[in-house]
């Protein structure tokens, strides 16, 4: 017996009606159910008690069975997910009946979601229309006509049956002249009817060391979980070969000679002064916070899968980089969450296709926007963790490929206690005789790179290699049990973070901490039978954890994990035998030299080449208020810059995200009396200390199409002088670096990598700030068909994101943008120049410095740094923060331009706008020498914005909120 | 005395500074238990005099917000909670514990889903229920809060609402509704007051720090030459339980 229950909320509180409100006119909502089908073998009895658990009747109905079809409707709606994805309403109603009825139920319970529509129009339209509702790569729908539906097939209707056929493993004929070694490197292992699994993305130079290796040193072919597992091991995305590889005359690889050693030298000297514990080796670069605790920082991308399955994308996006923290040294606890995404602009309209076909449609721009956003909200919320800060930039570069940024700072103690000693958390080791314990999430399908899903009786196409739905709940409850308790009791030795290729690269990277494992797939738990040998290696299911634990602490270390109900299982143990080795089935199916696959993989010599130089009329076309489409009247094209994109408010993803959770926040990432956007956020992660961590970022896309060095030193400077403005010192900032470039294998998109990572060098030299941790992806590009079935290539600008994490020795003495009262005097520090003009460290750092001296003498009441939109939309900002005006006389800005416009709009990096009290005027440029320093007007308690320039009145704006929350006001309405 | 169970476990997240709130109140001792260690010994709760079910996610609103994690207590610790408020001891019920509360009935009404649709975090100024006499709200004027939620759209029967209302139940009311609650309500109270739940954060409201014009409030104290105080009007909230308990349960021992 199964039984069907189906809730919907009372009809008044139906919030479903918005979704589909573009269809009012023709869709006629009757009623949104969450569907449960049960099917857990309980009698009669049973099935009555156990509606209670899921209907609360003050706002919902219950209906069973087919009772649903009670109500005058035309076509009922049915979406459910597809085999193999994550369904985590059915996983919590399980739980549910089982703790009721205190047994363990055998069987499954599905979810799914129904609508009961009125409409005249037919069952193609009707997909059409429900096309926003759902996603083909991980659900599928079914469209019943009233009469259609009978008692028997709505029970039926959200069944998902997967079957349980596997293999072991399989030989591969290794052998092979170059031509075949190609085609097995990009294409795959050949399947058995011909069919090849999927690329395993590598080329001729690494298959032939392969092919050397196993012949020659192995005497012997490779099986395929090995080639599979070399694969991922070897990836880009893992080994980030781009960065590591010899170009040009940089013989040690860009990673080696510009950021590593940019950190190293910063250290040495910084000497007494250097704050890094562990940088680069680790999920996470860790620096000290107090004396109690260090933080840890790190800033992942997801950008390819949140093109395809944006809400998923995301989701397993924000909770990944979570991880990273919780798998952070011995386990750091995630204390904010940042975000960053670069999209199309959803007004666009005009569809791209990936085949010649028309017939894979990519998600429009807004699908995407919408999706992430959602997806980065469910994550973080869900996880109790506050998502402080962030970013939004549009540019139709995105279209094809969104970014989506997602960074977590974790707290660690810097010492926990052991039998006998303090251990210092940000180090680490699996010991040969460990157990080798994974936890969290059960191993599926999920993230297998392009295998096809031959066990799944439907006919969809390879639906669980999709990306996963995460499931932050599973995580929240992992991370309780680890940093909350198994940490601080010493009981494992050596954690990591299951991400990318999955317990195949956890497994094999911590064994070289102990120098060899020893691994039985069969202890793996599965989500579904009928996984291969290979597919349980390499599958990158969420949630998932790898602790190295000594054998007398399992047990406990097992009792905590059943408490929070996490699942862990012993799949192994580490050794020391310099091998890493896999049995399934009784059978050796992976046995390799750990040095082979860690290090095997030859050097390639990358050569740049400088591109042709791009005509760009001026460098200020660069710049926001550049990129519009003007007018001759100033205030309309202000009005216009401040409604922009890129300038105005994103208060409509910051109200969604929970940014107070944890009681953290100092600094919100909305700030003043009307709520503006700042590009920094700061939180207090320890309430028993003063102390504070302040993080920002910048970005500068567009600058890459006229040169990628200046590109680079503007993230740098901009992300490095939010943190100053709001006050802290430069000797207490780090810095992480996120390439996301496109065509990197093209000898032009080198050059720019080539450029753009130089200045990160000089840069982060020149200001004294290390790198701390860093992450890359190559290739952002979209190659597909418009909706004329022409070929269209496109490519993002390449974008390097800078974070900036600093830490502030007094949470109370943070400044924020808004201006605080009338009469007070508005400075600029710092040189106005063109945009673009060459980022001077030297000159920057010193009056850096300086500036930290005002903010010491309590000088400074408000501030921000000058970034996109220049000066004009810097004051505009902290007016409208304030609730106030300003009064601003050009004649008194200190600089070597002549044109007014250019003045107000360059986005030169190096300027901080700040306001002090008439009465500390003296003290205040007593600080400075004269010229860095302007003072070009005063607060008005007027609330207009007057800019005027040789007695000319040059701008008269009402500083009120219209234009600038304008977009952000309408998205969830228009 | 004044002591404190806050609960944990399953996706609540708000435990850590709620055991901070209680603490700065002056509480003589804060623990925070997951909920299946309290399952497993039920008698802890008897060493407690306040009980709190903190905010949170808790089985990430799966089956709607609240519910799962209510089934929990239902199907295991209800008896002794039922024990608990005979005992003339205090229940706080924050964002989620809100929800969890009315759940199990013991609070009034019910959460729904924000009328927007949205989730949504933003600070709120609230009303006080001027006659609402909990041992919670001694003395709390009108009061600005954060909320952050999903579903906090307070819904009850026409008739359980005017029985809320001859009752002075109601404890706080939005000033400005942000989601569509009925007659604007955000948080009521039971059993003579000493039950209470609230979709907005008190525990998020302590510090100077966390109100989101402190900079622009220190700047206008600094003007008049004053000084900044260390903490927010809503640790009152939490001082109030405390002292209640302190002086109510002064020499009480209950036997575990």
């Amino acid at each position: 017996m199964s039984i069907r229950l189906s809730i919907a909320p009372k009809q008044a509180l139906d919030i479903n009606k918005s979704k589909l409100a573009a269809y009012k006119n023709t869709i006629d909502l009757i009623k949104t159910f969450n569907s449960f089908s049960i099917d857990l073998k309980l009698n009669s009895e049973e099935e009555k008690n156990i509606e209670k658990l899921f209907l609360n009747s003050q706002i919902e109905e219950l209906k069973v069975d087919e009772n649903i079809t009670d109500y005058e409707f035309d076509y009922l709606i049915e979406i459910s997910f597809l085999p193999g994805v994550t369904d985590n309403q059915a996983k919590t109603a399980k739980k549910s009946i089982n703790q009721y009825l205190k047994r363990n139920c055998d069987g499954e319970v599905f979810s799914s979601k129904i609508y009961l529509i009125k409409t005249p129009i037919q069952k193609e339209e009707i997909l059409e229309s429900f096309s926003s509702l759902y996603n083909p790569l991980i659900e599928k729908i079914n469209i019943l006509s009233k009469p259609e539906l009978s008692p028997e097939n709505f029970k039926n209707l959200a069944y998902v049956k997967l079957n349980s056929e596997k293999t072991s493993f399989s030989e591969v004929d290794i052998n092979l002249s170059d031509e075949d070694l190609i085609t097995l490197g990009k294409f795959g292992i050949a399947n058995e009817d011909g069919s090849r699994r999927g690329p395993l993305a590598l080329d001729l130079d690494y298959m032939k060391v392969i092919k050397d290796y196993f012949l020659n040193t192995e005497k012997r072919n490779p099986t395929d979980i090995e080639l599979e597992a070399i694969a991922q091991t070897w990836s880009e995305h893992c080994k980030h070969t781009i960065f590591a590889d010899p170009i040009d005359e940089v013989k040690d690889g860009l990673y080696k000679a510009y950021i590593k050693n940019a950190t190293n030298e910063i250290r040495k000297t910084k000497a007494a002064k250097d704050f890094c514990f562990s940088v680069f080796s680790d999920n996470a670069g860790i620096i000290e916070f107090n004396d109690e605790y260090n933080i840890c920082h790190k800033v992942e991308t997801h950008n390819s899968p949140s093109a395809l399955d944006p809400f998923g994308g995301a989701i397993t996006g924000i909770v990944g980089v979570n991880r990273d923290a919780i798998g952070c040294g011995l386990g750091a606890k995630p204390v904010a969450n940042t975000f960053g995404f670069c999209f199309a602009d959803p007004e666009d309209k005009d569809p791209l296709y990936r085949d010649k076909d028309l017939k894979q449609k990519m998600l429009s721009p807004r699908r995407i926007m919408e999706g992430v956003i959602e997806g980065v909200n469910v994550g973080g919320n869900c996880s109790g963790i506050p998502t402080v800060e962030g970013f939004t930039y549009f540019d139709s570069g995105f279209k094809g490929k969104p970014l989506v940024f997602v960074g977590t700072l974790g707290l660690i103690p810097k010492t926990i206690k052991s039998e006998n000693s303090e251990l210092k958390t940000e180090e680490k080791s699996a010991k040969p005789g460990d157990y080798i314990v994974v936890l969290g999430g059960r191993t599926g399908l999920d993230g297998i790179h392009g295998a096809t899903f031959s066990s799944v009786e439907m006919d969809e196409s390879s639906p669980a290699t999709a990306v996963q739905i995460g499931d932050p709940i599973t995580q929240k409850k992992l991370s309780d049990a680890i940093v909350k308790e198994a940490r601080d009791l010493n009981l494992y030795n050596s954690i990591t973070d299951c991400g990318a290729g999955g317990i195949s690269c956890s497994i094999a990277e911590m064994a070289r901490e102990s120098n060899g494992c020893r691994v039985n797939l069969n202890k793996v738990p599965l989500k579904y039978t009928g996984l291969s040998a290979w597919q349980v290696w390499i599958s990158e299911s969420q949630e998932r954890m790898t602790l190295s634990v000594a054998p007398e602490k399992w047990s406990q270390l097992n009792e905590i994990m059943q408490k929070h109900d996490v699942e862990a299982t012993v799949v192994g143990e580490f050794t020391n035998s310099g091998r890493c080795l896999v049995y399934h089935d009784e059978n050796e199916v992976l046995n390799l030299d750990l040095q082979f696959l860690h290090n095997g993989l030859p050097k390639r010599d990358l050569v740049s080449k400088k591109p042709k130089d791009l005509n760009i009329e001026s460098t200020e076309s660069l710049s926001e208020y550049g990129k519009l489409k003007k007018g001759n009247d100033l205030s309309t094209n202000f009005k216009k810059l401040i409604s922009s994109l890129n300038i105005s408010s994103h208060e409509y993803i910051n109200e969604q995200y929970d940014y107070e959770v944890q009681s953290n926040s100092v600094i919100k990432p909305l700030q003043g009396i009307n709520k503006v956007n700042g590009e920094f956020a700061i939180v207090r992660p320890d309430l028993k200390s003063n102390k504070a961590v302040a993080l920002s970022h910048a970005l500068y896309p567009s600058y890459s199409d006229y040169d990628s060095y200046r590109m680079a030193a503007a993230s740098i400077d901009s992300a490095i002088r939010n943190l100053i403005a709001t006050g802290v010192s430069i000797e207490n900032i780090a810095l992480l670096d996120n390439f996301c470039w496109c065509s990197a294998n093209k000898p032009e998109r080198l050059y720019q990598l080539k450029e753009a990572a130089r200045a990160c060098y000089d840069y982060a030299v020149g200001y004294g700030t290390p790198y701390i941790s860093g992450k890359d992806s190559m290739f952002n590009d979209f190659k597909g068909y418009n909706s004329a079935a022409e070929a269209v290539k496109i490519s993002i600008d390449p974008t390097l994101l800078i974070s900036s994490v600093g830490v502030l020795e007094n949470a109370l003495d943070a400044i924020s943008i808004d201006f605080k009262a009338k009469d007070d005097l508005i400075y600029v520090l710092g040189s106005t120049e063109s945009t673009l003009a060459e980022v001077n460290a030297k000159a920057n750092k010193k009056i850096y410095e300086l500036y930290h001296q005002a903010v010491k003498e309590n000088l400074i009441n408000s501030a921000i740094a000058v970034t996109k939109g220049g000066l004009a939309a810097s004051v505009y900002k902290m007016s409208l923060a304030g609730d106030l005006g300003a009064e601003i006389n050009l004649n008194n800005l200190k600089t070597n331009l002549s044109d007014d416009e250019t003045k107000l709009f360059s986005e030169s990096q190096g300027r901080i706008v700040f306001t002090v009290k008439p009465e500390f005027k003296e003290q205040l440029e007593a600080v400075f020498s004269n010229d860095e320093l302007s003072c070009i007007g005063k607060v008005s308690s007027e609330k207009n914005l007057k800019i005027d320039s040789n007695n000319t009145k040059l701008l008269n704006i009402e500083v009120k909120d219209t234009e600038y929350k304008k977009f952000s006001k309408g998205f969830y309405n228009g | 005395m004044a002591k404190v169970l806050i609960l944990s476990g399953f996706g609540i997240n708000c435990e850590e500074e709620s055991k901070y709130a209680f603490e700065i109140a002056g509480a003589n001792q804060v623990d925070i238990y997951h909920i299946n260690d309290l399952i497993k010994d039920k008698s802890i709760l008897n060493n407690y005099e306040i009980l709190c079910f903190p905010g949170g996610f808790s089985f990430g609103d799966d089956l709607g917000s609240g519910k799962a994690f209510a089934n929990i207590v239902r199907n295991n610790l209800l008896d002794e909670i039922e024990k608990f408020i005979e005992q003339k001891k205090l229940i706080i019920g924050i964002c989620n514990g809100f929800q969890v509360l009315t759940n199990l009935n013991l609070l009034p009404g019910a959460l729904a889903h924000n009328e927007s649709g949205l989730y949504i975090d933003k600070w709120v100024k609230l009303k006080i229920n001027p006659e609402n006499n909990s041992p919670w709200l001694s003395g709390i004027s009108d009061i600005e809060l954060p909320i952050a939620h999903g579903e906090g759209n307070y819904q009850i029967s026409e008739e359980a609402l005017n029985s809320l209302k001859t009752n002075h139940q109601i404890a706080f009311e939005y000033k400005e509704n942000p989601n569509g609650s009925l007659e604007n309500i955000a948080s009521v109270c039971s059993y003579e007051g000493r039950v209470i739940g609230m979709m907005p954060h008190p525990e998020r409201a302590i510090f100077f720090n966390q109100d989101p014009l402190w900079t622009l409030k220190k700047d206008q104290l600094k003007r008049q030459s004053k000084d900044v105080p260390e903490y927010l009007p809503a640790i009152n909230i939490f001082k109030n339980a405390v002292n209640y308990c302190k002086h109510k349960f002064e020499n009480i021992h209950i036997a575990p």
